[in-house]
């Protein structure tokens, strides 16, 4: 089930068809058409020929267009000790299904140390976007069992310190991140049952080297990619095949190229910001069994002592799980609203509340409807949503309507929706921080603070009953995680999508002619921790000193709340007091970010050149004041 | 039997059925190299639920050769469930 990416629909009949289309429409110049059509193919369970075919027209696309069509592109440096020709076509085919076109560059074949550490190798001259290191328990030399508990620790560490040298050699000619791959231990056992306690057996040896190298990369800035955990889930023996591995030395036996390929593009995805961040719950025989309109509160089967009963308790519990690691619920169901509250207020077995429900969507209208006014209501990208409905006829509609919507096929087991829509990769976390944590809160508060704006009649008014109290500092060790977060996923109120790692906002800090500071947001519903990001650079125009700004970015939950006047009036206080006489600010248009295309003029700025789509805006700071704001300002950043 | 080998090619390969004949060889198609082969092999295997050695694979010279070869083996009890 896991190894097929059953949560993902069967191939379609027509996937060579599709093939073709694509290609016609590469040819033919149409990029949106071909990048939109490989985004749909991906949806699916494709085989590994099925996933080279749509990795050649990634690349085929990206040679044609740099915008890949509206995809993501990603140039992935890919080096291990085995064949990886296989895996890069399978990332390549499974990029769409995650919105990336990724352009892979292998590494030869083996010696991946003497690579990182030859400055002309191929890895460092085409400087990937991110790097994947794939592991392999005979290239590290423990594939065979110790012969002491000496010699166990000793080749342990021999194998931690070569991945180490190899991602430091090739680190400098990375551009954002670097993956390792956990170490799939052999599946033979050389002593039998007492493989695992010996701790000289391959198995031991492999686990040994796991804690060891998950303890090294967090602190390294590492990403794992948990490729152990997924073998073992679908089974050793069908991850390892010993006559691929004698025929083409490939390490994934090809049924499981497909899975392996899935995990790495998630992890490279929410890398990108494209991690979801909402699930949406149907009700009736998805949160309980029956239909509370027909059943009512007495009749849905929903608690312990039935097996179906039991299982929607389950999906339920995922849910406030889920909800406790930051994921936003809502709910989409076709009812009257009375009756689909009616369990989570009446029914004494519901795990889930109200108050764990950010968007309460209960009515006739059709599902991808409300599944556009959820995210409008949250203030977050379509693409940010998974929906879970046991309805076949749902599904099929959401995707028709709305393909951007991640739609789990769960089949009408409710025992099988937690395995499915977890082990589907949907909500990809690279660290937990306590934002991620309270971020279910948030967003909620925000959907109780758009209430409030609706009943209250003047937005001044409405705006000052928030008792909000801004707080701009500079950026410090403690908020650079955050701030790279938000510069890595903003994508809607971004002007210029420019994206810096931990390590490059710790040396835009360092830097003398560099201005970074961080806005955090609190009123009287919460805090919203860092809520903007802005990096503004010295520069001179005509003789004279000008603050340019670099990157200006804020979340969507607090628009409309007057904060980009805050940040407006903070940096033209900040550069007035360098002594600069204008701001400079530009707009580089993407596909997201059409909501600032007039962010500047609005803010008073004039126009100052363009070069292509991007546009240059200018404000002079001499007699320039800020306005009255409706919040409290601290301010320790000049 | 060769209508089926040509589909299975012709999903595998990116290529069209109409351009394979039991007189084909990998020199024959572009797409057909080491390791499109190997995916090759590994959908066959699927689809008849047989199993290949790699001695056997590395003996055949065309598409021909691969269905006789697909044909001896076909109802045979096999072995292992891969």
């Amino acid at each position: 089930m896991l190894l097929d990416l059953d949560w993902l629909q069967p191939a379609p009949e027509d996937t060579r068809a599709r093939l073709k289309a694509i290609s016609a429409a590469i040819d033919a110049g149409d990029h949106g058409a071909a990048g939109a059509g490989l985004a749909a193919l991906a949806q699916h369970r494709l085989d590994l020929s099925q996933l080279a075919h749509v990795g050649k027209r990634a690349r085929a696309l990206l040679a044609a267009d740099p915008e890949a069509g509206g995809l993501t592109p990603v140039r992935l440096g890919l080096v291990g000790w085995t064949t990886l020709n296989f895996a890069a076509d399978a990332l390549m085919g499974t990029g769409p299904r995650f919105g990336l076109a990724i352009d892979v560059v292998e590494g030869d074949f083996g010696a991946p140390l003497q690579q990182a550490l030859n400055p002309a190798s191929r890895l460092h001259t085409v400087r990937p976007d991110m790097l994947l290191l794939m592991t392999d328990a005979r290239g590290l030399g423990l594939a065979s069992p110790a012969a002491s508990i000496d010699d166990a620790q000793a080749r342990v560490a021999e194998a931690l310190a070569q991945v180490r040298a190899i991602i430091d050699g090739l680190r400098p000619s990375v551009g954002s991140a670097i993956l390792v791959e956990t170490l799939v231990p052999p599946l033979e056992p050389i002593f039998g049952n007492w493989d695992a306690a010996s701790g000289l057996a391959p198995l031991a040896l492999t686990e040994a080297f796991n804690r060891a190298l998950i303890g090294w990369a967090q602190g390294a800035g590492v990403v794992i990619v948990d490729s152990a955990r997924a073998a073992a889930a679908v089974g050793l023996a069908r991850w390892h095949d010993p006559r691929q591995w004698h025929t083409a030395k490939l390490a994934v036996a090809p049924d499981a190229a497909p899975l392996h390929a899935d995990l790495v593009v998630r992890a490279m995805a929410a890398i990108r910001g494209k991690a979801r961040k909402c699930l949406v719950l149907d009700l009736d025989n998805t949160l309980w069994g029956g239909v509370i309109g027909d059943d009512g509160v007495e009749g849905i089967v929903l608690g312990q002592g039935d097996a179906r009963g039991e299982a929607h308790l389950a999906v339920q519990q995922m849910a406030l799980d889920l909800r406790a690691r930051g994921v936003i619920l809502a709910v989409c169901s076709k009812n009257e609203d009375a009756a689909a509250r009616l369990p989570f207020r009446e029914h004494p077995d519901m795990l889930l509340k109200e108050e764990h429900i950010a968007v309460f969507q209960a009515n006739w209208q059709d599902k991808a409807s409300n599944l556009k006014a959820i995210a409008k209501a949250l203030n977050i990208g379509i693409d940010a949503l998974v929906f879970l409905d046991d309805n076949p006829a749902e599904r099929a509609q959401v995707r028709g309507e709305l393909p951007m919507v991640a739609v789990p096929e769960v089949g009408s087991d409710p025992a099988l929706y937690p395995r499915l829509v977890l082990s589907a990769g949907y909500f990809e976390l690279l660290s937990l921080s306590e934002e991620d944590r309270l971020r279910a809160d948030l967003y909620q508060k925000n959907a109780e603070r758009a209430a409030l704006a609706a009943s209250a009649s003047d937005m001044e008014g409405f705006l000052k009953s928030l008792d909000m109290v801004c707080t701009i500092g500079r950026v410090d060790a403690v908020s650079r995680p955050r701030m790279a977060q938000l510069i890595n996923k903003s994508n809607q109120f971004n002007l210029t999508t420019r994206r810096y790692s931990e390590a490059e906002v710790a040396a835009l800090e360092a830097d003398a002619d560099v201005h970074a500071v961080q806005v955090r947001l609190a009123d009287r519903f919460g805090d919203n921790g860092i809520i903007a990001v802005l990096i503004a650079r010295r520069g001179l125009r005509d003789g004279q000193r000008v603050w340019a700004i670099d990157t200006w970015l804020m979340s969507c939950r607090v628009l409309e709340r007057r904060i980009e006047e805050a940040c407006l009036a903070h940096l033209a206080a900040a550069a007035a007091a360098d002594g600069a006489t204008a701001l400079i600010g530009t707009y580089i248009p993407s596909a997201k970010n059409m909501m600032v295309a007039g962010h500047y003029p609005r803010l008073g700025f004039a126009a100052d050149g363009a070069e292509g789509d991007t546009t240059h805006w200018r404000l002079d700071l001499a007699g320039w004041a800020a306005p009255a704001l409706p919040m409290t300002i601290h301010d320790s950043a000049f | 039997m060769l209508a089926i080998i040509r589909d299975i090619m012709a999903d595998v390969l990116d290529i069209d059925a109409d351009d394979i004949g039991p007189a084909t060889t990998a020199a024959d198609v572009e797409e057909w190299d080491s390791l499109s082969h190997i995916r090759l092999m590994v959908a066959i295997e699927r689809r008849f639920g047989i199993t290949f050695e790699n001695s056997e694979i590395a003996g055949l010279k065309n598409v021909g050769e691969l269905v006789a070869l697909i044909e001896s083996k076909d109802g045979a009890p096999s072995g292992n469930g891969a």
